[in-house]
């Protein structure tokens, strides 16, 4: 095994976000003060409890999975696209490593950065509203496998990109609005039948209503689904990642 | 000497039908300089990126110590440096940062000691904390040797390694190349400036549409190619070439004021003796002399036309 490769990429990609902080920490960490002040302060003041938890308070788990899925997303694509765009591509895929290793450099260290906004994102939420986490090993999982997933996500947008565009267009037209309406800021309990049955084929919602299990101890769906919801998920891109390097798709010619 | 790269009925055949490499077997020897020649196209670089593991193969086989590409890659490959040919760098790295990078690629501790080494020996410690994006072109150039040779490789290719560059520069990328054979460095390298492969190069090969058409020791080649010329001014035109000098393979030019007489660069200098004693004899005067070498690019540019027909 590769160490010192796996640990050179992680470092390189954590540096990276460290050149640009404002874009990596500063920018998600105002949008959800945003959030906050919008839905939990000025529309949440008007609304009733959900599940007997105030609005305000409600919608963290929602916010803090919203930017996790986005920013995993959005770092891992931007982190092998970028060389590949650049052809800076060319030493990784001329290094003695697997490519699993390089899975674990790139991945990991958006998995990191997610679990970190994640954790900051929570921290801020302390500063408007109470909140007390029942389950905080469960919620720790959840926030990593969901990292750990949208990363890998992001890995496969990355590669299978071939400009800037079609690095935007999942995020933006798949993924945004899969997370808005998977239940981040309402309980799909308050939709209609018909609605809540459609909701059902939307991953997002066994993501959010496992991590709110976690903070209120209830959820939309029961928790046991939502692992194994994010398990089946998790599986699958693993299986897509192995088919890109077995045939070295878009990497190697 | 022997064989470091061993290259076995090697093709390339893109999902497109297009064949950049068409059944290619060389050897290159330990600790040489090895110089691949050929046109735009002619699949010099892929022939490098198989061997790098940029680019899969169709066929044949390539071992690098022994070891196959494909099946012992990680020992093949942190046996290879490479200098690409196009200024892959990330612009916002420091030089020191970049450089660290690959050495963690290729499976080698840090080594300060080391890498300060390589950075003062390309004149880049100096400069070692600043962006890439700061650099020249030429600096630039500099940083992807450093990169390539962070990890101590066996084998250093370098695709372009001086194009577009100063020719200060080139002068010193010649320089550390030279140092790293000296080192026992096996280095291949392809170029468009036939100057250079002339100037460092032990062997050359000649590609030409996926096909090694020539591979041959350099001074062998020159003097089994090449052609020298003897150029004779006269200080008195002539129309016809007197019969003792009919046997002499030589043209009048320049409305009879100048003779050119092509030799082989192999023959002996006592040709050049005879053709300069017949003169004498039929007291013809010489007003200047002068000799030409035919260069690596000459016998270049010949061999591929040749191909062509």
């Amino acid at each position: 095994m590769n160490i010192y490769a796996m640990r050179a990429i992680y470092h390189f990609e954590m540096a990276r976000s460290f050149r640009a902080p404002l874009q990596s920490i500063a920018s998600p960490v105002i949008s959800t003060i945003l959030y906050f002040v919008v839905f939990g302060s000025a529309i949440g003041s008007r609304m009733t409890m959900i599940d007997g938890v105030p609005y305000g308070v409600f919608i963290v788990p929602g916010l803090i999975m919203l930017t996790v899925i986005i920013q995993s997303v959005a770092n891992a694509s931007f982190g092998i696209y970028f060389p590949k765009y650049l052809g800076t591509i060319y030493e990784p895929l001329s290094a003695p490593i697997s490519p699993w290793e390089m899975v674990i450099g790139y991945v990991g260290a958006a998995t990191t950065k997610s679990i970190a906004l994640g954790l900051i994102i929570l921290a801020v939420s302390y500063l408007f509203v109470p909140i007390t986490i029942a389950h905080p090993l469960v919620m720790l999982f959840f926030l990593f496998i969901t990292s750990v997933a949208f990363s890998l996500l992001g890995f496969i947008i990355g590669i299978c990109s071939r400009n800037f565009e079609q690095l935007n267009i999942v995020p933006t037209l798949i993924l945004t609005p899969l997370v808005f309406l998977g239940g981040s800021f309402y309980s799909i309990k308050i939709l209609p039948q018909v609605w809540q049955t459609i909701t059902l084929f939307n991953p997002a919602v066994y993501l959010i209503s496992g991590f709110r299990w976690a903070f209120f101890d209830v959820s939309d769906v029961p928790v046991t689904l939502s692992l194994v919801a994010i398990g089946l998920f998790s599986a699958l891109l693993l299986g897509i990642v192995s088919w890109i390097f077995s045939t070295g798709y878009r990497l190697r010619n | 000497m022997s064989a470091i790269i061993e290259i076995k009925k090697l093709t390339k055949q893109y999902a497109d039908g297009y064949r950049a490499l068409d059944d290619i077997s060389v050897q290159i020897n330990e600790g040489e300089i090895i110089s691949l020649l050929g046109p735009n196209g002619a699949g010099k670089t892929t022939l490098i990126s198989i061997i790098c593991g940029l680019t899969t193969l169709t066929n044949g086989s390539v071992t690098i110590a022994g070891f196959d590409v494909v099946r012992d890659y990680r020992k093949t490959r942190s046996l290879i440096g490479l200098v690409p040919q196009e200024m892959t760098l990330e612009p916002f790295e420091t030089v020191l940062g970049t450089v660290n990078l690959s050495r963690g690629l290729f499976g080698k501790k840090q080594d300060r000691a080391h890498i300060e080494n390589i950075l003062r020996q390309l004149s880049l410690w100096d400069r070692r904390n600043t962006q890439i994006r700061e650099l020249s072109g030429g600096m630039k150039r500099r940083v992807l040797i450093a990169k390539a040779l962070s990890h101590e490789p066996k084998i250093l290719f370098l695709d372009e390694p001086t194009a577009g560059v100063d020719v200060d520069m080139r002068r010193d990328t010649w320089t550390v190349i030279k140092d790293l054979k000296r080192r026992g460095v096996t280095i291949v390298l392809t170029t468009h400036y036939i100057e250079e492969a002339e100037e460092i190069a032990d062997r050359v090969a000649v590609i030409n549409g996926g096909k090694i058409i020539l591979i041959e020791e350099k001074n062998e080649l020159m003097k089994r190619l090449g052609t020298k010329q003897l150029c004779v001014e006269l200080e008195k035109p002539m129309t016809d070439i007197p019969k003792s000098l009919i046997r002499f393979d030589i043209q009048i030019e320049n409305s009879g004021s100048r003779l050119l007489y092509r030799y082989d660069a192999s023959m002996k200098s006592t040709d050049v003796h005879s053709v300069l004693a017949a003169l004498a004899t039929e007291n013809i005067v010489i007003k200047d002399l002068q000799t030409y070498e035919s260069s690596l690019e000459d016998i270049f540019v010949d061999l591929v036309a040749k191909e062509k027909n």
